[in-house]
């Protein structure tokens, strides 16, 4: 079932990500990679939230995770998973995903976070994920709706 | 000596020929010269498979440009990171391939200090210790350079880096990519004081940036409507011009250092480089940007560092290798 979250600030933003990333991920041992998916425009706060799920791993310069529109992939250290940070704001074509090593990704333990996925759309979509989308609905605030895999 | 160097970290392919220690003999980078042409002209830009197309092409062209040969050659320099890995690869594959044929020495640079330093190769009497901003599409650092290889990262962006702000905010006013000639063209007809854009200054003892929430506020203008877009690119572009320079001047005079530069594709910005000068100026500082050419990714930056770390010893073997993250 979905689930919304009504953030009134930056603050709230980053307290939702670092909620996601306390999810236990994977199987019952913990290992296993987590796909999150998210959806908003320009400024709707995903690289914000994305801050907030490298509080929750516990990665040191959570502070400086920025966004990787130009970079691609930025990778994180956290002490319990890593965290890949991608963005496909930049991608022509789902097969630059390869191109980027894309799989070999998703094969690591760890949590991966798609900024724009709609560019590799066929790619993504049958991947088990958490689909997250963020609204803008005021100079602060945004709806975060939450989609978590049957 | 006669270097080679090359630089695949992001979309340009690059290669450049220098005449030791900074004599620029070529300097090509594959989106301003015409190797597309037999794909007609449009290429996906990201993809690692373009650097291998470019490569022989751009180096082939920057020796006929130098007017030397392979043979010539006595020395190769390389990008190995921060970058996208596949791409870097390609480059340092190439370079490795190259040295190890033909029994030359190869040395690895960071794509960063090559921007950092990037303002010597015009201005050789810069001298050490400077404060260095670099600011791009993938980078917003400011550094203290205390001599060649000393440096000390005094801040950087904590969101999105100025360049990546330029080419968002250029999205919204639908104008195009790269955002920053265009929103500066048209920041040309604009007022930079019609739109009070706020400036994130963060702490008062940090050097960090941020421009995220400069990029949520032109959202709002935009969409509230009412101003000329051309306002908004100049009112825009006042507002990074204003915090990066700032914050370089000010960093200078924390630190004692009476010289600043700044370098990196944003730097071609002429509000932002007058700005630099002006605020520098005022407090009987040198300002420094290397001219356009060499702000954006090249291979002679490369060179230039190579050189450096090649008189120091600093070589390396065919054990090199890429690295997507890699401090500085």
């Amino acid at each position: 079932m979905d689930e919304t979250v009504l953030s009134r600030s930056p603050e709230e933003t980053l307290a939702c990500g670092e909620r996601l990333a306390r999810e236990p991920v994977g199987d019952a041992a913990g290992s296993g990679t987590r796909i999150v998916l998210l959806e908003g425009t320009l400024g709707s706060g995903k690289t914000l939230l994305t801050k907030g799920i490298a509080r929750g791993l516990g990665v040191t310069d959570w502070r400086y995770v920025c966004s990787p529109t130009f970079t691609l992939i930025n990778e994180y250290q956290g002490q319990r998973l890593p965290l890949f940070h991608f963005d496909l704001y930049r991608l022509e074509a789902a097969a630059d995903l390869d191109e980027l090593g894309f799989d070999e990704y998703l094969q690591r333990p760890g949590i991966v976070v798609i900024e724009w996925p709609e560019r590799a759309a066929l790619r993504l979509h049958d991947l088990p994920a958490i689909r997250v989308e963020l609204v803008i609905t005021g100079p602060e605030d945004r709806r975060i709706t939450i989609s978590r895999p049957a | 000596m006669m270097i080679l160097a090359v630089e695949t970290s992001c979309d340009d392919t690059c290669a450049a020929v220098l005449e030791a220690p900074d004599m620029v003999r070529a300097n090509v980078i594959s989106s301003q010269v015409e190797v597309h042409a037999p794909f007609g002209g449009v290429v996906p830009e990201l993809a690692s498979r373009h650097h291998l197309e470019n490569m022989p092409l751009v180096v082939n062209r920057a020796l006929a440009e130098a007017g030397a040969r392979l043979d010539d050659i006595e020395l190769v320099c390389v990008t190995r990171g921060p970058g996208l890995v596949g791409s870097l690869l390609v480059g340092l594959s190439f370079a490795k391939a190259v040295a190890f044929a033909r029994r030359l020495p190869l040395v690895g640079v960071h794509h960063v200090e090559g921007h950092l330093l990037s303002p010597l190769l015009e201005n050789p009497h810069i001298s050490f210790p400077y404060v260095g901003l670099v600011a791009s599409g993938g980078h917003t650092s400011l550094f203290l350079a205390a001599d060649w290889h000393t440096y000390r990262l005094l801040g950087r962006t904590i969101d999105d880096a100025a360049g990546e702000a330029f080419d968002k905010v250029a999205k919204m006013l639908e104008l195009g990519y790269p955002g920053g000639p265009l929103i500066e063209r048209l920041a040309g007809d604009g007022d930079p004081a019609a739109v009070r854009f706020p400036r994130a200054w963060l702490a008062p003892d940090s050097f960090d940036f941020s421009f995220s929430g400069l990029k949520t506020a032109v959202r709002t203008v935009i969409e509230r409507g009412g101003h000329r877009p051309a306002d908004i690119a100049a009112s825009f572009q006042a507002a990074v011009a204003d915090v990066l320079t700032a914050r370089a001047v000010r960093a200078a005079e924390r630190h004692g250092v009476s010289t600043v530069v700044m370098a990196g594709g944003v730097a071609c910005n002429r509000t932002i480089r007058d700005l630099l000068r002006e605020r520098a100026a005022a407090r009987g500082f040198a300002a420094h940007c290397a001219s356009p050419v060499l702000c954006t990714d090249n291979g002679a930056m490369i060179g230039l560092v190579g050189y450096r770390r090649f008189c120091r010893g600093l070589v390396d073997d065919r054990r090199l290798n890429a690295s997507s993250r890699l401090a500085l």
